[in-house]
């Protein structure tokens, strides 16, 4: 049967993968912000996952305002970096894999989560900037993906403790698939950031770090933080922590913290990067 | 539902994309969404005015688009990731967009960042901003 071993959460900032694509990483600026990662990057290829279902947010790249699925999961065979304005990513095409993914969405359906299922969409930064950050620039990705896009764009989002509970069908649906497959759950975007407006540059490191002991000291209590508090004191795209709630239920109760990093700032986004392995 | 989204006006600086919004924006988000092609993006550069004409958008969202106001944007019904297509066509980063909705230059942005960001101290609640100027 399928098993899921582990799981972390990242930022997925654009200027990172902008920064990996020109070749910047040494630079002084954001040296610190890709040597944080080294860590996790040896560890996970250690593991080396069969599959990887990525949580992430498509930023008006494959979804307009004609569709706004609130969870969509990617079924297709493969997909394509997005073209957000200055031309695709130079990155590998994303292989997905189609049975895991129909499977997990029979499952998480049926466990009365209404799932979209996608047989075609782009996928932007929000998903290639992890897949970048863990696996550097190989000329494919090393293991299969199943996108999983959430909706934190148009309000409302949904809330923190319905992102817990699908991690949790999700969890149930990987460990009945029949096919013996490592897989990885991966939560991305935040941690407090504000793109817009007169605020935009707004950074809480003193809730950043509470986020990340929450997660896995009182997982409960943390889905239960409205989408008020997170705009407040995260800033409007902080909003995108509510993802990071699919990978923690995900995983066991008893899941233990691996590794952490948080670094200010990237672009204009607090990084922040959690990894959380499953008792054996 | 109403409280849902009026409890969010108390935060400082902030529009949240709620249906109002989007209702408001359609137009000038789907024009923003067009830009994702090259050739519209060479479109809209040759002929600015010609492009905007193309959505039935109000005056005053094109004035802002042309203007590139991105604040009024925001407050016409723009989001922020649609509007971060016009700042891609124009060659921007997102960091210098961010600076000209907070009206600062963008080194001063830039430094503000490095020492950490901007702090949520005075900038959570206008309620509690109004109680901090009576007190």
């Amino acid at each position: 049967m399928a098993r899921i071993t582990a799981g972390l959460a990242t930022s997925h900032v654009p200027a990172i993968g902008a920064a990996l694509d020109l070749g910047r990483t040494a630079e002084p600026y954001w040296q610190p912000v890709f040597s944080g990662y080294e860590f996790s990057k040896r560890w996970i290829a250690a593991r080396a996952p069969d599959v990887v279902v990525l949580v992430y947010n498509d930023h008006a790249s494959a979804f307009s305002l004609e569709l706004i699925p609130t969870f969509a999961i990617g079924c297709a065979e493969s997909f394509a970096p997005a073209d957000e304005g200055w031309g695709p990513r130079p990155v590998p095409v994303v292989e997905g894999h189609p049975e895991l993914a129909w499977h997990i969405a029979q499952s998480t359906i049926l466990d009365e989560f209404d799932m979209t299922i996608v047989n075609r969409m782009d996928v932007d930064h929000g998903l290639t900037v992890p897949l970048s950050l863990m696996f550097g620039q190989p000329a494919q990705w090393p293991c299969r993906i199943v996108p999983l896009a959430v909706n934190v764009v148009q309000y409302p989002p949904p809330t923190g403790n319905r992102c817990y509970h699908l991690g949790k069908a999700i969890r149930k649906a990987v460990e009945s698939f029949p096919e013996d497959l490592d897989v990885m759950v991966w939560g991305t975007g935040g941690m407090s950031h504000q793109l817009q407006g007169p605020r935009a540059g707004l950074i809480n490191r003193e809730f950043d770090t509470r986020f990340l002991d929450r997660l896995t000291a009182d997982p409960e209590g943390l889905a239960r933080i409205p989408h008020i508090d997170y705009v407040r004191e995260a800033g409007s795209e902080g909003i995108e922590l509510v993802m990071w709630l699919i990978m923690r239920g995900a995983l066991a109760a008893d899941a233990r913290e691996v590794y952490r990093f948080y670094h200010v700032p990237a672009s204009n986004t607090a990084v922040g990067h959690i990894l959380l392995e499953n008792p054996r | 539902m109403t409280d849902y989204t009026e409890a969010f006006k108390d935060i400082p600086g902030t529009i949240i994309f709620d249906a109002t919004q989007s209702r408001r924006g359609y137009h000038l988000n789907m024009f923003c969404m067009s830009l994702m092609k090259a050739a519209n993006r060479a479109a809209f550069k040759a002929d600015e005015r010609a492009y905007l004409e193309r959505f039935p958008m109000t005056d005053e969202q094109r004035q802002a688009a042309l203007d590139r106001d991105y604040n009024r944007m925001l407050a016409l019904g723009g989001n922020i990731y649609f509007l971060a297509k016009i700042g891609a066509t124009d060659g921007f980063s997102f960091q210098n967009l961010a600076s000209k909705m907070t009206g600062m230059k963008e080194d001063d942005y830039k430094a503000m960042m490095l020492a950490g960001g901007r702090s949520p101290e005075g900038n959570r609640s206008l309620a509690e901003r109004r109680g901090a100027g009576s007190a």
